[in-house]
């Protein structure tokens, strides 16, 4: 009962470090290396740690096998957490860059997607008309009213029909979007029944390449030109918005208006005088709120999840690293107990156990980290968004989600450390010396 | 059997190794019950038995598109149809939209194809004479507590009133259940009135967004299929018609490869597990060659001698796997009652144990193997001496 309150006591105690190890920042990680770095270097405990580390590493070589079960324990945690941190991410990222501060967009009240909403001529040119909106070099308001509706399209090497959205935009459409570029083809010419495809809806979805008919709601259209947004847009295919309200018999009705304004700081202004006329039901938000709002509940599911199945290998490998460790520690009782005997203090012993343990949970965070960073990054990937369509996406492991990985390993190995650690601190050191 | 203490024994000489062996094994197999329950939720969304005999007519041109009405005739006149009704996605958020739920206008006829939704006698009628009525599956009233009688609010986001309000309220007048529970997540839906609907809505009146047909024969459904898209063939409306499986496995797999990722979640834990299980395995026989050389010296066969090892190996991975899986299923029905469909879960039934056991008789084989080798083939002269 005693010696259970005592590791309880000591689970309790290792909490703190590994909750300060998950939350620090890594530049305090860094720091606290280097701190012990120092201390290995310029102390006398830290010397006879550092060379009772050594001892210790230098049989590894003799422990392979259950060496490697820390490190590809951990490996697989860090791995699996960072892809799915990364699909998060690429999500998250590729819908954030879609929008930005300084163009707002306008739905129906309450309609949430542009698929929802419908807005009228009359009132396009209202809100085309209020102050806040940038005018081109020749005087023309920067809005355009959008049409989105969704064709059924397989994907390439597939034969079940996905959702693909087809936005219909306005003239200025251009000024609105400048980071794109027409990479293939040219732009479709107003008035007619041409389609220009990003190039994430070219690669990933069939008869959608320049010059392939599709047809849409019976009428017959023709891909005329290929570009590159950089963001949710290159999973569309555009057309002139007056031919998709035509095709669609959406008369002189779009989806919603976006519009450049002149400053981002106007948006307050320009959002006040819609939603304050009493003939305007209109819901008035920047491109970067509409398009951040879409990512939330997916991103949010994800990461719980990918947390959730972190955690649970975590405790799998935490366990593992334990054994792994113990029986380290069993094999070394006779050069432990020497070590002791010739005048190590505890303190080296334990120092020494983990140092060990956390490079071995370093390596395999690297191994995980590396792992995931080779298979997915910049991997492809689609789901469903906002507006009943696919939104394709690539994977992102980033620096952030790499260092994340590395301090979950720093995480497992010292709580896999600790124990076996105190036990060789803690072994007596004349049944230590007669161990055969 | 006999063995049993003799086996029981030697897994637990080591208490703690095999108490954290155990532990990593258990671990592991929580997250295979935990990952493969989400995996057939979205896997059974399209074989569910009631699914099989039932057709969805979509437009052609995307489910987002409405259907004339005037269809509704012309399909319950094909021959083979047994029972046709129509819905309407509404969309409509219930005070946040992070509370989201299913919610249709849907004529009446509704529970007469889906005769899995049961609803008591009463509360059809109502639901058939209400003008505003609605009814809701038993989880979602729970979610909510709500109770018949009750007025439920929901703002629109596609359909505003004729008024341009965005506001509807709906009286609850039945609550339905669905006795299988691995398609209970339909209890997390609200349906009404469908008139009510037509005539309040600000436009689109007159469209349906989908038909749901029940043939007479499932064995016709192919046909019936045609007959109901020949109808429409080069009108302005040209449908699409596939059995319910078919269009629900088609949405699920535009959200993702959930096999996939599941797939490869699980790759990444067994793999880890094998390599610690059969490092347990492999030290345990290490360091009990001399009484494995006694075994033998008593008696015991080569083929004892592993076959022991074996068996023990694999009770470990059957111990450790049965708890964990046995985590996982008190793990999901706390989920399930606690969280309702937000994550789509199915219990940890059948399919899964028996998918458990077998991986974990595999596993207990596969990393059993090597050392019981390594025990079947010790000289008896050679382990004793230490050698």
């Amino acid at each position: 009962m005693r010696k259970f309150g005592i590791v309880l006591a000591i689970v309790a105690a290792a909490i703190v470090p590994v909750i300060a190890l998950v939350t620090l920042p890594a530049w305090a990680i860094l720091v606290g290396i280097a701190l012990l770095g120092a201390w290995l270097a310029l102390t006398r405990t830290g010397r006879q740690a550092w060379s009772a580390t050594a001892v210790g590493i230098a049989t590894i070589p003799q422990r392979l096998g259950s060496s490697s079960v820390v490190v590809v324990g951990i490996a697989g945690v860090v791995g699996v957490l960072i892809a799915l941190l990364a699909m998060a991410e690429g999500f998250r990222s590729t819908l954030q860059q879609t929008g930005s501060d300084d163009t707002a967009i306008v739905l129906r009240a309450g309609s949430q997607t542009e698929i929802n909403s419908v807005v009228d001529s009359d009132t396009i040119h209202v809100v085309a008309e209020e102050p806040q909106v940038m005018r081109d070099a020749r005087g023309r308001q920067i809005a355009s009213p959008e049409i989105v509706v969704d064709a059924s399209i397989p994907k390439k090497g597939s034969t079940l029909d996905t959702n693909v959205e087809i936005r219909g935009v306005g003239e200025q459409v251009w000024e609105l979007h400048p980071r794109l570029r027409i990479i293939a083809g040219r732009r479709f010419t107003p008035g007619l029944r041409e389609l220009i495809v990003g190039k994430n809806a070219a690669r990933e979805f069939a008869n959608t390449s320049i010059g392939s008919k599709l047809e849409l709601n019976g009428e017959p259209w023709i891909v005329v030109g290929e570009f590159d947004s950089g963001d949710a847009h290159d999973s569309e295919l555009w057309a002139d918005t007056n031919v998709v309200a035509t095709t669609y018999h959406r008369g002189n009705s779009t989806s919603s208006v976006t519009v450049r304004l002149t400053s981002a700081r106007l948006f307050d202004a320009f959002k006040a005088a819609i939603t304050s006329n009493p003939q305007l039901k209109l819901q008035v938000q920047t491109t970067s709120t509409y398009y951040n709002a879409q990512s939330e509940g997916l991103t949010k599911i994800i990461r719980i999840l990918g947390t959730t199945v972190a955690v649970i290998m975590a405790i799998g490998a935490i366990f593992g690293a334990l054994n792994t460790m113990y029986a380290a520690i069993a094999t070394r009782t006779r050069e432990i107990a020497t070590l002791r005997a010739i005048g190590f203090r505890g303190v080296p012993v334990v120092v020494s156990v983990l140092i060990e343990t956390l490079l071995l949970a370093i390596l395999g965070g690297a191994v995980g980290a590396g792992i995931a960073w080779a298979l997915f990054d910049n991997y492809t990937a689609s789901t469903l968004g906002a507006n009943f369509s696919q939104v394709v996406f690539e994977f992102r492991v980033t620096p952030a989600l790499l260092a994340a990985g590395l301090k979950w390993a720093l995480a497992i190995g010292f709580l896999g450390g600790l124990f076996p650690a105190l036990r060789a601190a803690r072994m007596p050191v004349t049944d230590g010396l007669r161990e055969l | 059997m006999k063995y049993f203490n003799l086996i029981w024994a030697a897994l637990f000489r080591r208490k703690t190794r095999t108490l954290f062996t155990l532990l990593s094994v258990m671990a592991a197999f929580l997250l295979f019950g935990l990952l493969n329950s989400v995996r057939e939720a979205f896997s059974s969304a399209g074989h569910s038995v009631a699914g099989a005999s039932r057709l969805i007519t979509i437009s052609k041109v995307s489910f987002t598109m409405e259907l004339p009405q005037s269809l509704y005739m012309r399909i319950q006149s094909v021959p083979g149809v047994g029972k046709a009704t129509y819905a309407n996605w509404f969309g409509g958020v219930y005070q946040d939209p992070k509370n989201f739920f299913a919610n249709e206008a849907v004529p009446p006829g509704f529970f007469d194809v889906y005769t899995d939704f049961e609803l008591p006698t009463a509360a059809r009628h109502a639901f058939a004479t209400t003008r505003t009525g609605a009814v809701v599956g038993a989880s979602l009233a729970k979610r909510f507590h709500w109770k018949i009688g009750d007025k439920i609010p929901l703002q629109a986001t596609i359909f505003p009133q004729k008024d341009g309000s965005n506001t509807w309220t709906f009286d609850l007048v039945g609550i339905y259940h669905i006795a299988n529970p691995r398609e209970r997540q339909q209890e997390d839906a609200l349906f009404f009135n469908w008139k009510y609907f037509d005539e309040a809505r600000q436009f689109g009146n007159g469209k349906v967004g989908w038909y749901i047909t029940k043939v007479a024969q499932p064995k016709d459904a192919d046909r019936v299929a045609q007959a109901i898209d020949a109808m429409s063939a080069n009108s302005d409306h040209e449908t699409k018609t596939q059995s319910e499986d078919a269009f629900q496995a088609a949405f699920v797999s535009q959200f993702a490869d959930i096999g996939l990722i599941v797939g490869s979640i699980m790759g990444a834990v067994f793999f880890t597990l094998v390599l610690l299980t059969g490092n347990t395995m492999a030290q345990a026989v290490r360091e009990r060659v001399p009484e494995l050389a006694i075994l033998k010296t008593i008696g015991f066969s080569n083929r004892s001698v592993l076959l022991l090892v074996l068996a023990e190996s694999v009770l470990l991975l059957a111990i450790g796997g049965a708890v964990g899986l046995a985590l996982a299923e008190l793990a999901v029905s706390v989920i399930r009652t606690q969280i309702g469909a937000q994550i789509p879960m199915v219990p940890v039934g059948l399919t899964i144990w028996l998918q458990g056991l077998a991986l974990m008789a595999f596993i207990g084989l596969l990393v059993g193997v090597l050392p019981a080798r390594r025990g079947m083939r010790l000289r008896i002269v050679d382990a004793l001496a230490g050698r």
